[in-house]
């Protein structure tokens, strides 16, 4: 039975679909951009401030989903990756010649698939959350659609990702057929600690799926042409927020399921894992568009971040909330200072590399925070991403898997290679072309007070983790 | 407090040296000229005022008692303070900072004029990242600022550095000094957290302070294990012959100041590392790696010297000679004896002011001829002015002559280490040998030999020559009279040789250090 107190505990989910609706409503009665990105941000912002209420509620589950510390973390992370992107995309779209509103439209939507999936504990919800946040990303995806890269993102993560829910799809039927439930913990109780074939295949196809969508390596072919393609704003959320609620889905599978933290998968996760990291690292060596490094780069990241799965106990889970935070920050940033630099109405976005040759003596503030974004993705210190690294390597050491480990160190090294490439990109001598290039007023700009903002961010989490690092320590203890 | 202000002045100087390019291009250089004095001026104050100087232990106490020490808490979840301490060994290290600082920025003064603010910036911050590195005590403190310093000195050689032969850029050479030195930081950092969860595990507590972790108690194979993670780290960055490869490339790009700051400071941060970090968290351990260590630093000997009769580029020389000198001080540190440790002290500083003088050397002899190549030298002699004297001073203390820091140095390390490693120090004196046939073979290619013209070439100006003239002094100070310098940092080193040779008392009495 829904009380007052299942609503109230729904209520950032239900304050973003209303918003989406209002949103709708709006433009159906008069198209104005500046006034829909603001009334997108004013909705994402009230569902950040019921989070406050939310979360005296301590933690409550209606069946379908389950509103705890944990989810509670993830809708933070989405939710501000949302009021990012809603404000990168208002100045992204600003040079756009076609209908600019919709996007937010669809951007909503999406965002409200996250915090489905993130707080989900029921396969029913888990697919439909990740339907919703899919969905709309298509035709995000291909929004700049004239320009024949961004349909192209578009249609190959269509094509891609619906194979992907197929093969989740035909999982979770094996696993229904197997415990008759469809809920985690009964899934968790039905499927017992014994694992025959069927389980493990069922357990098998949906880690396929959903590790489609945080793009482990061999599920990743698709990354780096979509993130390429895709219009700034898109693949920054494309990167953040689709990988952020479906990584806390795999770790609540994993935490809960004794079946995905059975010996067999734990393996192939080990593998997966060193894979991931590997493979990521060593493909981004060879990128000279921007996007496609970065879009690399993360596939790395979340390899690191598979550790945190395989060793499912201890400090795995503050270990992968610390980590997503920290890369959430740092991808928002540079794939910020990206979409900045770019205009959908001068054609393809400004990805390639020699574009950024001596950003840092026209643009020093932009260079600044992409140099920040960078060195943090890279995991040096006074950066957020050096917390991150070092939880990660913590964790490695603490559950004595010396493999990953190595890999961890291995793949940080061949990161520098490419990190500082691009990094020293931006204070050589500045070239004479100039053509691709911020606003003048950038820094004005809500999205610029974003990107610094942000940088400033990764600077302070990166000298004072404390604050952060007891938060997660909570929701560890709670949702452990 | 006032060791957080060592720390924070050149961090704080650095930000402003690169925004005082606003007010014209001298601005930057003086603000940092300023910032280094300051540094100097607190050292100065920190050494009449503390009591470095005393030998402050007792029969009972284990480890070195601070002169000074300031802590706050950090990250309280993992047990992580902001605890800085100081004594002898970290006084001397950072005057040393100090004063080479102080070079590094005179030395760029007609060198670098592009972006002028900027690369003081990143000067300075390197320098306050290895004050850091001196005074930190809580190991992720101290691998925080470990790792934080190759930033700056990454953009001072990919920006600032000179162009070498294709496929030798500045920028692969940065790139490649990075990716050795934080690959190797990483496995220290793997070690510090092994020592950490073997801590957690045996008392339940997270801690990363020093003196905690050092009462850990380990199995021989984990002790080996977290030991060898240190020393991976310390000997890339000494550099210890197989993992010198970044080394050459980094010096022969590097601008002058960079190659100041690297062979005077970032690679005596390596054999502060060892001294502070290695042997004393893993006496027993290390005891068993020493003769392994030793063997390595007579083949960094031999090595360094070997390659460095062999190089046309002057700074690549200079760069080989670092490499000889610095396996000197790596068997001095294992040898566990006063007198040699002492000697290793002796020995950082006097190879800090003579690589310091070549550098520079080499540097002013870039701006006038506009080449490194050696072979496009030569008879220079009578057309520098008295450049030429001084490159012979320091050509003769880098070979180790009497009365020169450098002999001290090497004298008291070989002749300390010899109760112990007889046939070590017999090998490695070989080395000197060869110290003397490249030394005399830079000065015989550069100033000596038929002349390229005849045309007299820039003389020294006032900075100049009493930049040179004060590196000059220092070295035949020490060289004569080193005892201030051992009084500073003997109680520092005898601790570190007490924990040392804890379980071998029959050895104890080859030293008792302060004195020759």
């Amino acid at each position: 039975m829904l009380t007052l107190t299942h609503l109230l505990a729904l209520s950032s989910v239900i304050l973003v679909c209303v918003t989406a609706i209002a949103v709708m409503l709006g433009i159906a009665w008069r198209r104005h951009h500046a006034a829909t990105a603001i009334g997108s941000a004013i909705g994402l912002n009230l569902a950040l401030v019921s989070l406050i209420a939310v979360a005296s509620l301590g933690t409550v589950a209606v069946p379908l989903l389950i509103i705890d510390s944990m989810s509670l973390f993830s809708t933070v992370l989405i939710l501000l990756s949302a009021l990012a992107c809603v404000t990168l995309a208002h100045s992204y779209l600003s040079g756009f010649d076609g209908w600019r509103e919709e996007f937010y439209v669809l951007l909503l939507c999406a965002t409200a698939g996250g915090i489905v999936v993130a707080s989900s504990q029921h396969l029913a919800t888990l697919f439909f959350g990740l339907e919703l946040m899919s969905m709309p990303l298509y035709g995000m995806l291909a929004y700049t659609y004239r320009q024949n890269r961004s349909l192209e993102a578009g249609i190959k993560y269509f094509v891609l990702s619906a194979a992907a829910t197929t093969f989740m799809l035909f999982g979770m039927a094996l696993l229904y057929a197997q415990t008759g439930r469809l809920d985690l913990p009964g899934l968790a109780a039905g499927l017992g600690n014994e694992a025959n074939a069927w389980t493990l295949a069922g357990a098998a196809l949906t880690l396929v799926g959903l590790g489609f969508k945080i793009s482990i390596v061999p599920f990743h072919l698709w990354t780096a042409d979509v993130y390429e393609g895709g219009p700034g704003p898109a693949t920054t959320f494309l990167a953040t927020i689709s990988k952020v609620a479906v990584f806390i889905v795999l770790l609540r599978l994993v935490l809960n399921a004794p079946a995905f933290g059975g010996e067999w998968l734990s393996a192939a996760l080990t593998v997966l894992a060193l894979v991931t990291m590997i493979v990521g690292n060593l493909l981004a060596l060879a990128q000279s568009n921007i996007k496609r490094l970065l879009g690399y780069s993360s596939i790395a990241h979340f390899g690191y971040l598979l550790m945190a799965l395989v060793v499912g106990e201890g400090l795995a889970v503050e270990t992968a909330g610390i980590y997503l935070l920290t890369y959430v920050l740092t991808a928002l940033g540079a794939f910020g200072v990206v979409t900045l630099l770019s205009s959908p109405y001068s054609g393809e976005d400004t990805a390639s590399l020699h574009y950024y040759r001596g950003l840092f003596w026209r643009r020093p503030v932009l260079a600044a925070v992409f140099t920040v974004t960078l060195l943090s993705l890279a995991g040096i210190p006074f950066t957020a991403g050096f917390i991150g690294k070092f939880y990660i390597i913590a964790l490695g050491v603490e559950a004595s898997q010396w493999w990953l480990v190595g890999g961890v160190i291995l793949g940080s090294a061949l990161g520098l290679v490419y990190y500082l490439r691009v990094l020293v990109t931006l204070y050589l001598v500045e070239p004479g072309l100039r053509q691709h290039d911020a606003k003048d007023d950038w820094g004005l700009q809500a999205s610029g007070l974003v990107v610094v903002g942000l940088a400033f961010l990764t600077v302070v989490i990166g000298l004072y983790p404390s604050p952060v690092i007891d938060w997660l320590a909570f929701v560890a203890a709670t949702s452990g | 407090m006032i060791l957080v202000w060592l720390i924070l002045l050149p961090f704080i100087g650095g930000l402003l040296s690169w925004q005082g390019e606003r007010w014209g291009e001298k601005a930057p250089r003086w603000i940092a000229l300023l910032t280094m004095v300051l540094v100097m001026l607190v050292c100065l104050l920190i050494w009449l005022t503390g009591d470095v100087q005393l030998p402050s232990l007792g029969p009972d106490v284990q480890g070195p008692a601070w002169s000074r020490e300031w802590r706050i808490d950090w990250i309280p979840r993992f047990g992580i303070e902001i605890h800085l301490a100081l004594d002898g060994l970290s006084l001397v290290l950072i005057a040393l900072t100090g004063f080479l600082g102080l070079l590094a920025v005179l030395c760029s003064w007609k060198e670098i004029v592009k972006r002028v603010g900027f690369f003081h910036l990143n000067l300075l911050w390197i320098l306050g990242g290895v004050v850091g590195v001196f005074l930190a005590i809580d190991l992720f403190l101290f691998f925080f600022f470990w790792e934080m310093m190759l930033v700056p000195m990454y953009f001072l050689i990919a920006l600032w550095g000179h162009s070498g032969s294709p496929g030798k850029t500045r920028i692969r050479a940065a790139i490649k000094f990075f990716i050795y030195t934080q690959a190797s930081g990483l496995l220290m950092l793997v070690a510090i957290l092994g020592l950490v969860f073997a801590h957690h595990a045996a008392t339940g507590t997270y801690t990363f302070s020093y003196e905690a972790l050092r009462d850990t108690p380990l199995s021989d194979t984990a002790a080996m294990w977290l030991m060898l993670g240190f020393f991976v780290a310390f000997a890339v960055k000494l550099p210890v012959v197989p993992l010198h490869g970044w080394l050459p490339d980094a010096h022969a790009q590097a601008p002058t100041a960079g190659s100041v700051d690297l062979a005077g400071i970032l690679l005596k941060t390596a054999a502060y590392g060892l001294l502070r970090f290695a042997l004393p968290m893993f006496p027993e351990a290390s005891q068993a790696f020493a003769p392994v260590a030793m063997v390595l630093g007579v083949v960094g000997i031999f090595y360094g010297a070997v390659l460095a009769c062999g190089q046309n580029d002057i700074k690549r020389l200079i760069a080989y000679t670092s490499i000889s000198h610095m396996g000197f001080v790596l068997i001095g540190i294992y040898s566990g004896s006063a007198l040699a440790l002492q000697g290793v002290v002796v020995l950082m500083v006097a190879h800090a002011f003579s690589a310091a003088g070549l550098f520079i050397l080499s540097g002013q002899l870039y701006e006038r001829l506009h080449t490194r190549d050696m072979r496009e030298m030569g008879g220079l002699w009578g057309r520098l002015g008295s450049l030429p004297g001084f490159t012979l001073f320091f050509v003769a203390a880098s070979l180790g002559m009497p009365g020169t820091a450098n002999f001290v140095g090497e004298f008291m390390v070989l002749f300390g280490t010899f109760p112990t490693a007889p046939v070590i120090v017999v090998v490695a004196s070989g080395g000197l040998v060869l110290a003397a046939i490249y030394s005399l073979m830079l000065m015989q290619k550069v100033h000596f030999g038929s002349a390229q013209g005849q045309e007299p070439l820039c003389n020294y100006d006032g900075r100049e020559f009493s930049m040179m003239l004060g590196i000059l002094i220092l070295v035949l100070l020490f060289g004569l009279y080193p005892q201030p310098l051992l009084d500073t940092t003997g109680a520092a080193m005898d601790s570190v040789q007490q924990v040392f040779m804890a379980d071998n008392p029959a050895d104890q009495g080859t030293g008792t250090g302060g004195g020759l």
